[in-house]
């Protein structure tokens, strides 16, 4: 019967994580996290330095085994997919965006991997695929460039090209804006909107810019103790669930019904 | 992204580059010539002068065919394939540890050969049955037992190989004790230190058919795996969790390339002992002059490589004739002398 249910029912459920407990070594990071990750839908993880959100996102991805606790990709234990079939489905981007010897379009047809394998033997398929990405990421021109000649926003174009080539239904990003200048954190905000909302990919970053976290559809707020909370945007405002994370109060102003984070600059009592 | 202009770029773009890759080919090409034009010329180069050489050459008899066909030729095309693996576990040392100082011999491989040829000629020195389980397995045996026992040691001292850092320390601290048990039982035999000194200095005059043999069937087993591989390679290059997320199994990818850097430099370092610089600098000069992928590297480091020892053969053999160099005293002057204008042009470009 549960075959036939989910035959029927397309799985809406990008990630989903019961009980989840991460650490490093002696270290617990995080325990007893439980969050369902929608698919079709751009979800943001804030929080203040240090709480476990690339803990978080590592443990999600496959990257670290969890101490405690299981995670599902699309309704499957994440376990029980194979490498490959994992690689396909679910893609990753890095906080570093890493200086290498090889060409962009090297690095962009590494994203191809999971679908060509040991030999790269790359169909028209995957290289329609690696275009896309490039285009859509603007990294097209520095194809034959080595990346390790490109700018730190450069590469980091590049690493997101790579990232959407593997054309993967749940994308993780961990500061993907980080070392990019304003109008290019517009351009990956309006992209990782575009996947979520046109594609229908399950799209989960961390985000350092509370202006721009604001923008995506839900919000993951980790604190100190792990998950203050979890919900759409309007759900974190109302509960203040920032405010609580960062132990002090997190000024956001509505502009136009755009969410804003506006610095504090005045001495305040509880500064 | 829509707010930046789309270059009417068509969709060869993606593709290597036709001059780059015309580049990779010439670079190929010159390493080839330069290969068999050391080799043509290693022929007339030894204790003998060019004149007598050629005279040989052109009306051989008995002595002068073994010389030439027996002794040096061997010792050339040896030469090459040492070079050559070198270069190969060079690049896949520097791929594996991602850090482009890495070299061959950091899994401790050298200390390692060091003393099991320390032990062997002291077991030679020491009684009959010493000498004859010395002459068994000669001193190419037990460098090459040796080079086993410390890669052995640095994985046990490493515990597996999920970390590479630790891998990288595993290795010096071995290094360094081996290095500490060899000096001390030196110390104890002076005769031994003198017979030790042209192994640790490298030497390809112990070079025949029989090691060539050996180097070549090496060399084919470490070309095939690491090519096969060097996507890993590749992938690596980006992060270890990158690499992770796109389906590579790091431990299984890991252990794979280690057992070809540890047999290619055990190898090496049983037939023409400790021989520096080439390994680190043969994936430095191609890396220098192309962008390679690591499939591109993998088959320029080892053309590379061997060119280099060879080269390094030849004016050991001819500098100081009628004697010899130690061909190690050689690459070390000009490796080193390459690192050293590699690190002043980097420090000057800021």
């Amino acid at each position: 019967m549960a075959e036939v249910m989910r035959a029927l029912i397309p799985v809406r459920a990008g990630l989903a994580c019961r009980e989840l407990s991460v650490g490093y070594g002696s270290r617990t990071v995080l325990e007893g996290v439980s969050l369902d990750v929608r698919a079709a839908c751009w979800t943001a993880v804030v929080g203040p330095n240090g709480c476990g959100k690339s803990t978080l996102l590592r443990a999600l991805a496959g990257l670290m085994a969890p101490r405690q606790g299981t995670i599902s990709l699309q309704g499957r234990q994440l376990t029980s997919w194979s490498r490959r079939e994992r690689a396909r489905r679910l893609a990753w981007l890095a906080q570093t965006a890493t200086a290498t010897d090889l060409t962009a379009a090297e690095v962009v047809s590494l994203g191809r991997f999971a679908h060509c394998g040991w030999l790269a033997h790359r169909t028209a398929e995957d290289a329609a695929a690696m275009r896309r990405a490039m285009l859509a990421t603007g990294s097209l021109p520095w194809a034959r460039r080595r990346l390790s000649t490109l700018s730190g926003g450069e590469r980091q174009r590049v690493h997101l090209a790579r990232m959407l080539a593997v054309e993967a239904s749940v994308l993780v990003l961990d500061e993907p804006t980080t070392h990019l200048d304003p109008p290019h954190q517009e351009d990956v905000a309006r992209l990782l909107r575009q996947q979520a909302h046109e594609c229908g990919v399950c799209v989960l970053s961390a985000i350092h810019d509370l202006s721009l976290a604001l923008m995506a559809d839900r919000l993951i707020v980790l604190g100190d103790g792990g998950v203050i909370g979890h919900g759409t945007v309007r759900d974190a405002l109302n509960h203040d669930w920032l405010s609580k994370a960062f132990q002090t109060s997190v000024n956001i102003v509505d502009y136009d019904g755009v969410h804003l984070w506006r610095p504090q600059l005045e001495m305040t009592s509880n500064g | 992204m829509t707010a930046l202009p789309v270059p009417a770029i068509g969709a060869g773009a993606l593709d290597a580059d036709g001059g780059e890759s015309a580049r990779f080919l010439g670079w190929v090409a010159v390493c080839l010539a330069i290969t068999l034009v050391i080799t043509c010329g290693s022929l007339v180069v030894g204790t003998s002068s060019i004149r007598t050489s050629l005279h040989w050459l052109l009306s051989p008899d008995a002595q002068s065919s073994v010389i030439l066909w027996q002794i040096r030729f061997p010792r050339t095309v040896g030469a090459w394939f040492a070079g050559a693996l070198l270069g190969m576990a060079g690049a896949v040392a520097q791929g594996v540890f991602r850090n482009p100082l890495a070299e061959p011999y950091l899994l401790g491989t050298a200390s390692g050969a060091a003393l099991g040829v320390t032990i062997s000629l002291m077991a030679a020195d020491a009684s009959m049955s010493g000498l004859a389980w010395a002459g068994q397995i000669g001193v190419t045996g037990a460098a090459c037992v040796g080079a086993c026992v410390a890669i052995a040691l640095t994985i046990t001292l490493s515990r597996g190989m999920l970390q590479t850092a630790g891998l990288l320390l595993a290795g010096i601290v071995v290094a360094f004790l081996l290095s500490a048990v060899t000096s001390l039982l030196l110390l104890t035999q002076p005769e031994t230190w003198r017979a030790m000194q042209a192994f640790l200095l490298g030497s390809t005059g112990f070079l025949s058919w029989s090691s060539v043999i050996l180097l070549g069937v090496v060399f084919l087993l470490c070309i095939v795996p690491a090519t096969l591989l060097s996507r890993g390679l590749d992938a690596l290059t980006l992060g270890e969790d990158t690499a992770q997320s796109l389906g590579l199994s790091l431990p299984a990818l890991r252990l794979a390339l280690l057992g070809v850097l540890s047999l290619a430099t055990a190898a090496v370092v049983g037939q023409v002992g400790i021989v520096g610089f080439v390994g680190l600098v043969a994936p430095h000069l191609v890396r220098q002059t192309l962008t390679v992928n690591h499939r591109q590297l993998l088959i320029a480091a080892p053309l590379c490589g061997g060119a280099l020892l060879q080269a390094a053969d030849l004016v050991s053999r001819w500098i100081v004739r009628p004697t010899e160099l130690p061909v190690g005293a050689v690459t070390a002057c000009v490796g080193g002398s390459y690192l050293i204008v590699l690190l002043w042009r980097r420090s000057r470009d800021g």
